[in-house]
């Protein structure tokens, strides 16, 4: 299982809008309003995609000036670089658990 | 050591581990088969699973809970795909809600086992863990490589930089 962390970042990159998200707002220029204008869906909606994202991390909203503007996280992508190697610790550690029990198993049988 | 190889691909969002135990295959299996025993091993020691429902028949519905340290219980099930043993099993891993149906909001993972003797007794454990999404972690690590972005993709190349395992 991973931790909530990954869940909640596998679960909003899940999806192509705020994937694309995501890339734009590298440049971390844009507001919620402009970026709106790349898709075909309601202000409402772009800004639901990018609570979603806010949430897990993959982007903080910055004030510049008046302005706010949606900027991606580097630690984010960071820890979604992670996954795989934590994945890879979660099943090393059951490989270290099942060889352990498959020892100690033996050793009782005989 | 008893893991013998990882394969990490992260644009496919696979990992692949072999391991090798001194043990014939068929003993191997039964650490999948018997949910007493898969519960030794598939949670730490801090978040044990218990198996509720244990049927490896291709289309059941394995299903667990681990409890945490202070009692909290998270649900997880297997959608088992394909079953031959003791050399094959093909499932999906996913979380539940609390009453025990799939949360479709949280990522699965497809896990694909396979066991193989390689000599009198000893046996070679494969697991191939597919991620769902790879879409979302292939461009979020292509976003590295592509052409005409700002200085924030070479702070990204750096991260990763420090990352990247062969």
């Amino acid at each position: 299982m991973a931790s909530p962390d990954f869940d909640r970042v596998f679960g909003a990159l899940a999806d192509h809008t705020r994937r694309d998200i995501v890339r734009r707002a590298i440049d971390g220029r844009e507001g919620v309003a402009e970026l709106a204008g790349h898709y075909p869906m309601s202000f409402a909606a772009v800004q639901k995609h990018v609570a979603i994202l806010e949430r897990a991390g993959l982007v903080t909203k910055q004030r510049i000036g008046r302005r706010k503007v949606v900027r991606t996280n580097l630690q984010g992508l960071h820890a979604a670089r992670r996954l795989l190697d934590r994945y890879e610790d979660l099943w090393r550690d059951r490989i270290d658990r099942m060889t352990d029990f498959i020892t100690d198993t033996r050793e009782t049988d005989t | 050591m008893t893991v013998t190889a990882v394969q990490k691909d992260p644009s496919a969002l696979t990992m692949t581990l072999d391991a090798e135990f001194d043990a014939p295959p068929e003993r191997v299996w039964q650490l999948w088969a018997d949910p007493r025993q898969l519960e030794r091993w598939w949670g730490p020691p801090t978040y044990p699973a218990t198996f509720t429902k244990h049927d490896l028949a291709p289309g059941s519905r394995v299903e667990y809970h681990m409890t945490g340290p202070e009692g909290d219980q998270p649900k997880g099930y297997w959608d088992v795909l394909e079953t031959d043993p003791p050399h094959r099993l093909v499932f999906r891993d996913g979380f539940a809600n609390d009453d025990g149906t799939p949360n479709e909001a949280l990522p699965r993972n497809e896990v694909r086992m396979t066991i193989e003797p390689i000599s009198e007794g000893r046996t070679r454990m494969s697991i191939k863990s597919i991620f769902p999404n790879t879409q979302a972690m292939e461009q979020i690590l292509a976003m590295g490589m592509e052409e005409g972005l700002t200085q924030a993709v070479g702070q990204i190349d750096a991260i990763l930089a420090g990352e990247r395992v062969a």
